[in-house]
C-alpha cells in the first residue's frame, strides 16, 4: 500500500494547487454573488491572461510574478469593458441571455487565440522555478509556494475592498438588493462592471502564478474553470470563504484521487462530487441560501 | 393535420435540391447542416419552448452515436435497429438527467452547469471505457447496403437526414399546438405561476427533456452512419453542445423553423469564413459563430425569424407602429 510520506506529499501538493484553483474560483464566485450568473467566459479569460503572461516574458522579458502588477489592472479594465459595453447591453437584463453572451464570448476568445497562436503548447523556463523548499516529508517548488501565499494576499485585499471602501459597500448593496441599491442612487451598471473587472483581475493574477509551472495553449484555462465551477458550487455560490476552503479541499481530493485511481478517474471524481453537491445541496456546503 | 402545411412546403422544396445538379461538396454541406439542425431541434424543444437552457446536449448526441456504433460493431446488431436504440438511449439519458435535476429544482445557471457536468462525465468515461474503444474510438465497417443503413450516394444520405429533420419539425409543430406545449411555454414564462395554476412543472420539463434527448440523439446516430467513426471528443465534446444551442437561438428560439434556418445560416457563415481564408484558419469559423451568437442576442433576441417577422410587420403597418413606438 501507499506509504504515509507519499500521502502527505500528495496532500501538500493538493493544497498548493488548490490555492490557485481557489483564486480562479474567487473571481467566479464574486461575479455570481453580484450578477447571479455563471460567467462562462472565465476560462477563456484565464487562457488569454496566461498568453499575455507568456508573451510578456518571452518578448519583453517581464518576470511573470512582476507581470501581475500590469496584468491585474489590464484585465480589470478588460472585464469592466466586457460587462459594461457587451454583456450588459446585449443581454437586456435577462439572466438566460447573460449566460449565452458569456458563452459566446468564451467561444470567441478561445478560438481567436487558436487562430492567432494555433494549438501549440507553450511553456517558459524560469531559472528559479525548479528550486524549492524541502520540508523533509515533501518538496515544495517555489512557484507553488509563491502561488499559495499570493492567494491569501489577494483574498485579504478583496476583503478589504469589500468591507472598507465605498465601492465595496455599493457592490454588497447591489448583491443583496439590486432595486433598493438603484433607488439609493447606486449606478448598478457601473457596479456590475466593477465586479466583473475584479473577477477578471483575479483570473489575471491566477494566470501569472500558473505560468511558471504550467503550460499554455488555447484551451489551457478550461481545465481550471471546470474545477472552479465545482469549487464555487461546493463552497456556496457567492461565498468568498467558501471558495477558499472549497479550492483547497478540491485540490487535495483531486490529488488523492489521481494517486489512488489514476489521472482520468481523478477528474471524474471531481465531476461526480460536483453533480452530487448540486443535486443534494445546491446552496453548497458553506452557503446559507439556495 | 392543420398547421403542418408550411412544414410540407419547406420539406418538399428541400427534397428537390439533389435534382438541381448540385455538387457533392454542396450536398455534403447540406447534410452536415441538417444534422446540426436536428441536434438544434432537440435543444429547441427543451430550451426554446421550455426555457431550460442546457449547455450539455452533447450527452444526448454522444449517447445516440455510441449506442448506434457499439451495438453494430461489438454485438452485430442490425444498423436500423441500432439506430432506433440509439434514439431510445438519448431519451433514457434525458429521463435520468432530467429526473435528477428537475426534482432537485435546479434552474438557470445551475441547470446549465449540471448539464455541462453530465456531458463531461460521459466524455471522460467514454475516453477510458474499453467498450467505446477508449481513446482510439470506434470504427463502423463500410457496408454500402440499405440493410446496413449506408448509402453510396450523398443524395440518399441527404434524403435520410431530411426525413429525420421533417419528423422533428412535425413533432415540434404538434407540441406547439398541443396542451402539453402550452403548459411547457407557461413553465418557461413563469414556473411559479404555472405551478400555482396546477401545472405539474417537474413532469412537463421532464417530458420535454426526454423528447429533446431523443431528437438530439437521432442526430448522433446519423453522425455515425454518415462518418462511420466516433470517439469521445466528437461524441461528447463541447462543440456539439454549443452548436445545438446556437442554431435555435440564431434562427429563432421557440419557433418551429428556427433551428433549421439557424443551422443553414451558421454553417454557411462558418464555411464562408473558411473559404475566405483558404481553409487554413483553425478556429475562425467558431469565432464567427460566437460573434453571431452575441450579435443576435444583442440585436434580435427572438432570432432571425423574429427579426424577419418584425421587419415585415414594420413595413406593413408603419403608421400603427409610429403610434405605439416599437413592438
Amino acid at each position: 500500500m501507499l506509504s504515509p510520506s507519499i500521502l502527505i506529499a500528495a496532500i501538500v501538493n493538493g493544497l498548493l494547487i488548490g490555492a490557485v484553483y481557489a483564486l480562479v474560483a474567487l473571481g467566479l464566485t464574486l461575479i455570481y454573488g453580484v450578477l447571479h450568473i455563471i460567467n462562462f467566459a472565465h476560462g477563456a479569460l484565464l487562457t488569454a491572461a496566461m498568453f499575455a503572461a507568456f508573451f510578456g516574458y518571452r518578448m519583453l522579458g517581464i518576470d511573470p510574478y512582476l507581470a501581475v502588477f500590469l496584468l491585474a489592472p489590464a484585465f480589470f479594465a478588460i472585464g469592466y469593458a466586457l460587462q459594461r459595453f457587451i454583456i450588459g447591453p446585449a443581454s437586456h437584463g435577462d439572466d438566460r441571455n447573460m449566460l449565452l453572451v458569456t458563452l459566446g464570448l468564451a467561444v470567441i476568445i478561445e478560438n481567436a487565440l487558436l487562430f492567432a497562436f494555433r494549438a501549440d503548447t507553450r511553456t517558459i523556463d524560469l531559472p528559479y522555478a525548479f528550486g524549492g523548499l524541502d520540508l523533509g516529508f515533501a518538496f515544495v517548488p517555489w512557484p507553488r509556494l509563491i502561488g499559495f501565499g499570493a492567494v491569501f494576499v489577494v483574498a485579504l485585499a478583496l476583503w478589504l475592498i469589500m468591507s472598507a471602501t465605498d465601492t465595496g459597500r455599493a457592490i454588497r448593496a447591489v448583491a443583496k438588493e439590486k432595486l433598493g441599491a438603484e433607488l439609493a442612487g447606486i449606478d448598478v451598471a457601473h457596479i456590475y462592471a466593477v465586479t466583473f473587472g475584479l473577477g477578471s483581475a483575479c483570473v489575471a493574477i491566477a494566470a501569472s502564478l500558473l505560468i511558471p509551472s504550467y503550460y499554455v495553449n488555447p484551451t489551457a484555462g478550461n481545465a481550471f474553470v471546470l474545477v472552479a465551477f465545482t469549487i464555487v458550487v461546493l463552497g456556496g455560490m457567492g461565498s468568498v470563504p467558501g471558495a477558499l476552503i472549497g479550492g483547497l479541499l478540491i485540490g487535495v481530493v483531486e490529488n488523492l484521487c489521481s494517486l489512488l485511481f489514476g489521472e482520468s478517474l481523478g477528474q471524474i471524481g471531481i465531476f461526480v462530487l460536483f453533480i452530487v453537491v448540486l443535486l443534494v445541496r445546491p446552496s453548497g456546503l458553506f452557503g446559507a441560501r439556495a | 393535420m392543420k398547421g403542418l402545411a408550411p412544414v410540407f412546403v419547406v420539406v418538399t422544396a428541400m427534397a428537390a435540391v439533389p435534382f438541381l445538379g448540385v455538387s457533392n461538396v454542396t450536398l455534403n454541406f447540406l447534410v452536415v447542416a441538417l444534422m446540426i439542425a436536428l441536434a438544434g431541434q432537440g435543444w429547441n424543444v427543451l430550451g426554446g419552448y421550455g426555457g431550460q437552457y442546457s449547455f450539455g446536449h452533447a450527452a444526448f448526441f454522444g449517447t445516440g452515436a455510441y449506442v448506434t456504433a457499439v451495438l453494430q460493431v461489438r454485438y452485430g446488431v442490425n444498423a436500423w435497429f441500432a439506430f432506433g436504440l440509439g434514439i431510445a438511449g438519448g431519451a433514457l439519458v434525458g429521463a435520468v438527467v432530467g429526473g435528477l435535476t428537475f426534482r432537485s429544482g435546479l434552474r438557470g445557471s445551475y441547470f446549465a452547469l449540471v448539464t455541462l457536468a453530465f456531458a463531461e462525465v460521459l466524455r471522460i468515461s467514454a475516453s477510458v471505457a474499453p467498450i467505446t474503444g477508449a481513446g482510439v474510438g470506434t470504427l463502423v465497417k463500410l457496408d454500402l447496403h440499405v440493410a446496413a443503413l449506408q448509402f453510396g450516394s450523398r443524395a440518399a444520405f441527404y434524403w435520410m437526414i431530411l426525413t429525420l429533420v421533417a419528423m422533428a419539425l412535425i413533432v415540434t409543430r404538434l407540441i406547439e399546438r398541443s396542451r402539453f406545449g402550452v403548459w411547457l411555454v407557461a413553465v418557461r414564462e413563469n414556473e411559479d405561476a404555472a405551478t400555482a395554476l396546477g401545472v405539474n412543472a417537474t413532469a412537463i420539463k421532464l417530458a420535454a427533456m426526454v423528447i429533446s434527448g431523443a431528437i438530439t440523439a437521432a442526430a448522433g446516430c446519423f453522425y455515425v452512419q454518415y462518418f462511420l467513426f466516433i470517439d469521445s471528443g466528437l461524441a461528447y465534446g463541447t462543440w456539439i453542445s454549443i452548436e445545438a444551442l446556437l442554431t435555435p437561438i440564431i434562427g429563432g428560439v421557440g419557433t418551429v423553423f428556427g433551428p433549421l434556418l439557424g443551422a443553414l445560416v451558421v454553417r454557411g457563415l462558418g464555411e464562408g469564413a473558411q473559404t475566405v481564408t483558404g481553409g487554413n484558419a483553425p478556429g475562425l469559423d467558431l469565432v464567427v459563430y460566437g460573434c453571431a451568437l452575441v450579435l443576435i442576442i444583442g440585436f434580435a433576441p427572438r432570432g432571425l425569424i423574429g427579426w424577419l417577422a418584425q421587419w415585415r410587420h414594420r413595413r406593413m403597418r408603419p403608421a400603427a407602429l409610429a403610434e405605439t413606438g416599437h413592438d
